[in-house]
């Protein structure tokens, strides 16, 4: 269950990493956050940050310019 | 301090330049590293120190011998000559574009980058050679900002994965 939204629709880079990453320091792991993003390239950058951090972006999705990823902590 | 996660890789960057668009890399690069959990130490040298000053509202660019630099105006892209960027007033102007630019598109302004290297735990070392040399006072410089020459770099930079210079 994803625990709670982070809008960064506008943001460019690297803003919508360094937001991510700020809110799931905070989170427990085995928890979810879902992030909004309108920045193209967020999509190779979200599946960099995962790969090297170790969280697991279970999903990513675009929607009418924005892009809606899923991301677990862990 | 290693950040919460720390992966064990570590960067340093060798800050140089300080005008308002080269701001831009090293602070990018750095942040974007720790959000990774990579450790990462600037060293802030000759104008660049000037990044690590409490107001930030100085910094300019300046079109003066950058060709490379084409600014969106109108549907088109404006280049400036250099013998207008010489005149008095072209790089405040410019400068004040770029900022306009920076927040319309949603750049991260260089403050607010910089408030999240800090809180980011990232190490910053300003040049003490260049505190001396452009007489600038360290009481002008943010807190965080440890004070440090080569040897100190070199340390951190002997055990990194990465060095930058820029």
């Amino acid at each position: 269950m994803t625990t709670q939204t982070l809008d960064t629709k506008g943001m460019n880079c690297p803003l919508p990493i360094l937001k991510t990453k700020k809110a799931i320091k905070g989170m427990n792991d085995g928890e979810t956050i879902e992030v909004l993003s309108t920045d193209p390239g967020s999509v190779k950058d979200f599946e960099a940050f995962c790969r090297s951090t170790g969280n697991k972006l279970m999903e990513s999705a675009e929607d009418d310019g924005v892009f809606r990823y899923i991301i677990e902590k862990a | 301090m290693p950040n919460e996660g720390s992966n064990n890789k570590k960067m340093s960057i060798i800050v140089t330049k300080g005008t308002l668009d080269w701001a831009y890399p090293p602070f990018i690069l750095a942040t974007t590293a720790a959000a990774m959990d990579v450790d990462v130490t600037m060293f802030f040298t000759f104008y660049g120190l000037q990044l690590l000053k409490k107001d930030l509202s100085h910094l300019q660019i300046t079109t003066l011998g950058n060709p490379g630099m084409e600014m969106p105006m109108m549907g088109m892209h404006m280049t400036m000559p250099n013998i207008v960027s010489a005149i008095p007033g072209v790089d405040a102007a410019a400068s004040a574009m770029m900022r306009s630019l920076i927040k319309k598109k949603g750049v991260a302004s260089i403050p607010e980058l910089r408030d999240m290297a800090v809180e980011s735990d990232i190490k910053m070392i300003g040049c003490q050679m260049t505190l001396d040399l452009f007489e600038w006072d360290a009481k002008g410089m943010i807190p965080e900002m440890e004070i440090g020459g080569a040897a100190l770099y070199m340390e951190g930079a002997l055990d990194a994965d990465i060095n930058l210079y820029i």
